[in-house]
């Protein structure tokens, strides 16, 4: 299963960016095999909507499930019409935050956890 | 003329110096502007009679789902990330787009179609020889400068145009200011104060404006605002002192020159001195062209 998370690295012990919109790397993760490919954030230097650029490369990716620390709720509302399953409150390294993942300790958010603009405080 | 009253830090009493302002003018006619659309307070002063509301909007782009091809023309060319086209469906999040247009004059299928989007009011009243134009951002609003430029549309240039500007230094400011002959900036004597005076003067350089500085709350806090002023030649107009008199009116709306009748003479001197500098400089300039 292809998992996409937030990462402040390239590498699977970088740690998990709690930012979503202005996040450093996506971070495509086959579950499996821990195959993984490095994806740069062109939302990054948005003036504004970085979440909703952000939001449309990770559902574009192919992952069908998002780790990261926050989302706002602009993101939040295309990331759920690209249908992505978005969990929230991720922390640690990458290859934590897969095994966590995998044993099914992280579960899917109802609903935005942070306010619009939330990455740029 | 217009003249602007800006401030760079919030609080300064840039309503208090506005209103006024317009009150100690005698000839008519007088226009007030509030362009501080997010918090608009000044008809609390000017309690302008028979108010008019009209709502204000701007243009949002509506898709027309059964000609869209989602081919992602409309995505690619929005700067502000408004527009995202998934697989089969196009999501529209208009409180991110400036109404420029571009996606409805681009979409090859003609799927896309502007819509108004209500963002606040303008409203207008009537007090004695002042006409109030002011702008009231919807909450949750994001961006003030289309309601600003409403509002500015009723400026009629012949006239004595007093703009009560938004706080600080970023667009909303510029845009109040920018057609202004003088702009006016008030500041407290505080380290705060300063710090902000000092990027507000930064814009004044930088739109090329002719201004001079406000003192408001003089007497408490530091000297730093007046060495500052003192070092840059900046003119400092009028000295408000730090008293508790004053600080009572505001609270129950009443303007400073009803509270303080002598400021009406000192107002009129700022007003006087100001007319003065901004026709010396048009005649400087029709020296320079000639």
């Amino acid at each position: 299963m292809k998992v996409i998370v937030t990462s402040e690295g390239k590498n699977l012990d970088s740690k998990v960016d709690q930012r979503f919109g202005r996040a450093k790397y996506f971070m495509l993760v086959d579950t499996d095999t821990m195959e993984y490919q490095v994806i740069d954030n062109e939302a990054v230097s948005q003036g504004g909507g970085a979440g909703v650029k952000a939001a449309q490369i990770t559902i574009d990716s192919g992952a069908k499930v998002l780790l990261t620390g926050n989302v706002g709720p602009n993101a939040y509302e295309v990331l759920k019409s690209g249908g992505m399953d978005i969990i929230v409150g991720v922390n640690g390294t990458i290859r934590e935050a897969i095994q966590k993942f995998k044993s099914g300790e992280l579960k899917s958010e109802g609903g935005p956890n942070v306010a619009s603009h939330h990455g740029l405080q | 003329m217009i003249i602007s009253v800006a401030s760079g830090k919030g609080g300064t009493g840039k309503t208090t110096i506005s209103t006024s302002l317009a009150l100690s003018i005698e000839e008519e006619p007088v226009q007030f502007i509030d362009c501080d659309v997010e918090e608009p307070n000044s008809f609390i002063f000017l309690k302008p009679n028979n108010l008019k509301k009209k709502s204000a909007t701007v243009l949002v782009p509506e898709i027309d789902k059964n000609k869209c091809t989602f081919c992602g023309l409309c995505q690619e060319i929005c700067e502000y990330n408004a527009l995202v086209v998934l697989k089969d469906n196009v999501l529209v999040l208009p409180e991110l787009c400036h109404s420029c247009g571009g996606c409805s004059l681009l979409c090859p299928e003609k799927a896309i179609s502007e819509v108004d989007r209500e963002v606040g009011t303008i409203e207008m009243g009537k007090r004695n020889n002042i006409e109030m134009v002011y702008g009231r951002l919807n909450i949750g609003e994001a961006m003030p400068v289309p309601l600003i430029k409403m509002v500015k549309k009723y400026i009629r240039k012949n006239n004595n145009v007093i703009i009560d500007a938004p706080p600080g230094t970023s667009c909303p400011v510029i845009e109040a200011v920018k057609d202004s002959d003088y702009c006016i900036l008030v500041t407290e004597p505080t380290p705060f104060g300063l710090n902000d005076l000092k990027l507000a003067v930064g814009v004044m350089h930088e739109l090329n404006k002719p201004f001079g500085v406000i003192i408001n709350r003089h007497g408490m806090g530091d000297i730093g605002v007046e060495e500052y002023c003192r070092e840059e030649k900046i003119e400092i107009l009028m000295k408000v002192p730090f008293e508790k008199e004053i600080a009572v009116a505001y609270s129950k709306g009443i303007p400073l020159i009803e509270l303080y009748p002598e400021y009406k003479r000192k107002f009129q001197n700022i007003l006087n001195m100001i007319v003065n500098i901004v026709e010396k400089k048009a005649n400087s300039k029709i020296m320079q062209e000639r």
